[in-house]
């Protein structure tokens, strides 16, 4: 049996037996939601349905009804597309990344972190198939023979490529994390008595057994598809990066942007994991699991690729006026002291100067802080995509086409909507789904739980 | 005399593990083990093969780069070449830096996809099949060891049963079958 050395935290507080893990997890399943619950899911499925509706008139009005205008054709829609999948970074992060890294910290946060993943990729992917305008065309977006009506699509376009890549990262993910709750499913199969539970969680379930050999199959897919999940998680916003890096539009034509992307998106990943665990644990009492050692470990991680995302920026900054391009440079000067200054700031205050604080210990282990920070980041790194986009955008070649961004009611009703389907759908899954994965967390019990740690201890000294 | 199988619970995997030695050094083959997580070093105790899922992997992905190879230079040089950009698109090899995004990301769309219907497949594990596990608290908080007598000639299931009582087991469970 593997030792865990006594100055590492306890992953798991209290004592607990396998059999108090599974209790913990799956009891809430299986009784009566809280008040809570059924509050938290009346709020976000109204504005689900307000999002859905807004959807709907955009479809039948066109997206005519956004407030882009020839001269900044890009805004809202493609930030919150890069927003989306940004944030969509952290679970597929933490579950494959940590898991090539033998982080034993990812087993309580993973399976959640996962799930806000493929949500979060689904919202993205609504906004480029609505920019389409005639949504019912989205197939023209696959290689399909010239009969159909088009010619072959363009493989020498970034846009393509994010085709491949969103729609390989949404279902690889998808298969990484279904794989992971078989196991699970079966342990609320062999529990519940209710008969449409039985029924329901042993569909789902797909008939699992846990033998030995299976347990192997199982170890050794989830260590390979961590293995290739791991380049595509950075190739994902590469390629998201790609759509600006390589037109010719001064502010995006930069080779920095794959980096910077990537980090971006695992530091506005973790901040959203942050928000949703911090009331996850609270609501559905899981401060054993998911400890303060584990909001600080997410902090740590933060902390760096905030600190990425600041080195990036202030790169981008002097490699505009050191690179001499008369435009290049007026981008950035105009980002910074432009009509939109206030974006700017805002992109640089919650991105690069606010999660310095981090470095001090007591506010990383602090939750009301990092629960505040975890917003903080979460609307800068909105405003980031943002800045990139539209003040590039805004004043162009030519200053007889500058112009300004207004969003309309229509911009605005999708991003808000998108919030709402996007936190219904993570309210279900915190409902229905074993939030943790329970077969993981079993395996760290002895190694990491806080009274095996003492009992080692203890054993160690006599 | 009909086929009997032994089913002994466990409360602990390190337990199981020294009880499956035990019983793998006096001769006793054990059929399979069924446990809520996977108990590390099990498998060469009782003689578990290494899986070759990861090799799959690989032929999948390899699989993915050839169709994507072929795909791009079909349309993009063959059947319906276009300048775009003004890129290279006379040669294949002169176009290819601008597919290697689609190259990447079908090898790995084939790679994991191919491999994960394989392990569902082997481990027979599709939706609506119905749970084979003997005893439904394998997957909460027991480990169990399947023995059966037509496995083992050599030892009665009494005798069996008498060297699961020398492990630190917590229950012996015997069925006709």
């Amino acid at each position: 049996m593997q030792h865990e050395a006594a100055i590492r935290e306890p992953l798991i507080l209290g004592h607990r037996t396998y059999h108090d893990i599974t209790n913990d997890i799956v009891g809430p399943i299986e009784n009566k939601p809280a008040k809570g619950w059924f509050v938290l899911i009346t709020i976000s499925s109204l504005i689900a349905v307000y999002g859905i509706g807004c959807i709907l008139y955009l479809i039948s009005n066109g997206i005519g009804s956004w407030g882009l205008n020839k001269t900044v054709d890009w805004a809202w829609d493609i930030t919150n597309f890069v927003w989306w999948v940004g944030i969509g970074h952290a679970g597929t992060l933490i579950s494959a990344v940590l898991l090539l890294f033998r982080q034993r910290w990812r087993m309580a946060v993973n399976r959640s972190a996962e799930a806000m993943t493929i949500f979060a990729v689904i919202m993205a992917a609504l906004f480029p198939v609505l920019h389409m305008g005639r949504v019912w065309m989205a197939y023209w977006v696959l290689p399909l023979p010239n009969q159909f009506g088009s010619l072959w699509v363009n493989f020498n376009s970034p846009l393509l490529w994010d085709v491949f890549a969103i729609s390989t990262y949404f279902s690889v993910s998808v298969v990484f994390w279904y794989i992971g709750l078989i196991p699970d499913f079966a342990t609320i199969r062999d529990r519940v008595v209710k008969p449409w539970q039985k029924k329901f969680y042993s569909v789902l379930a797909f008939g699992w057994t846990g033998n030995a050999k299976a347990w192997t199959r199982f170890e050794e897919v989830s260590l390979v598809l961590a293995g290739i999940a791991t380049p595509l998680v950075f190739s994902v916003h590469s390629v998201v990066s790609f759509d600006f890096a390589t037109s010719v539009v001064p502010g995006w034509h930069t080779t920095i942007f794959p980096p910077y992307f990537v980090s971006g998106a695992v530091f506005s990943g973790f901040a959203m994991v942050q928000t949703l665990l911090l009331i996850m644990r609270k609501v559905m009492k899981l401060e054993a699991y998911v400890t303060i050692k584990h909001i600080e470990y997410m902090n740590i991680v933060i902390i760096v690729t905030g600190s990425i995302v600041g080195v990036a920026y202030i790169t981008e900054l002097f490699i505009s006026w050191y690179g001499g391009v008369e435009y290049e440079s007026y981008a950035f000067i105009n980002r910074a002291t432009g009509p939109y200054w206030w974006s700017y700031w805002a992109m640089m205050t919650c991105n690069v100067i606010s999660p310095q604080v981090f470095w001090v210990r007591s506010l990383r282990r602090n939750l009301t802080f990092t629960f505040f920070m975890s917003i903080i980041v979460n609307i800068g790194m909105w405003f980031e995509r943002f800045v990139i986009i539209v003040t590039s955008l805004h004043r162009d070649y030519m200053p007889s086409a500058w112009t300004m961004f207004h969003p309309t009611w229509v911009d605005a009703g999708l991003f808000i909507g998108t919030l709402g389907i996007f936190s219904t759908l993570y309210l279900l899954f915190a409902r229905y789904f074993p939030v943790l994965a329970l077969n993981e967390v079993k395996s760290i019990l002895k190694t990491s739980g806080e009274s095996y740690k003492k009992e080692a201890e203890q054993q160690h000294h006599h | 005399m009909a086929n009997k199988v032994i089913y002994a619970v466990y409360e602990d995997p390190e337990l199981l593990k020294s009880a499956a030695r035990k019983l793998v050094t006096a001769g006793v083959k054990v059929r399979d083990v069924f446990s809520p997580f996977p108990v590390h070093g099990l498998d060469p105790i009782i003689g578990v093969k290494r899986t070759r899922l990861a090799i799959a992997s690989f032929m999948f992905g390899i699989t993915g780069t050839s169709l994507a190879l072929l795909g791009t230079y079909y349309m993009m040089i063959y059947d319906w070449p276009m300048n775009i950009g003004g890129k290279p698109n006379q040669y294949f090899y002169q176009n290819i830096p601008a597919f290697v995004p689609v190259l990447f990301e079908f090898t790995v769309f084939c790679a994991a996809h191919g491999m994960a219907i394989t392990y569902l497949i082997r481990n027979k594990t599709l939706p609506g099949m119905p749970g084979r596990n003997p005893d439904p608290r394998s997957t909460d908080d027991k480990f169990i060891i399947e023995l059966r007598t037509e496995d083992n000639h050599g030892h009665s299931a009494e005798g069996m049963t008498d060297l699961l009582r020398q492990t630190t087991v917590f229950e012996i469970n015997e069925r006709q079958c």
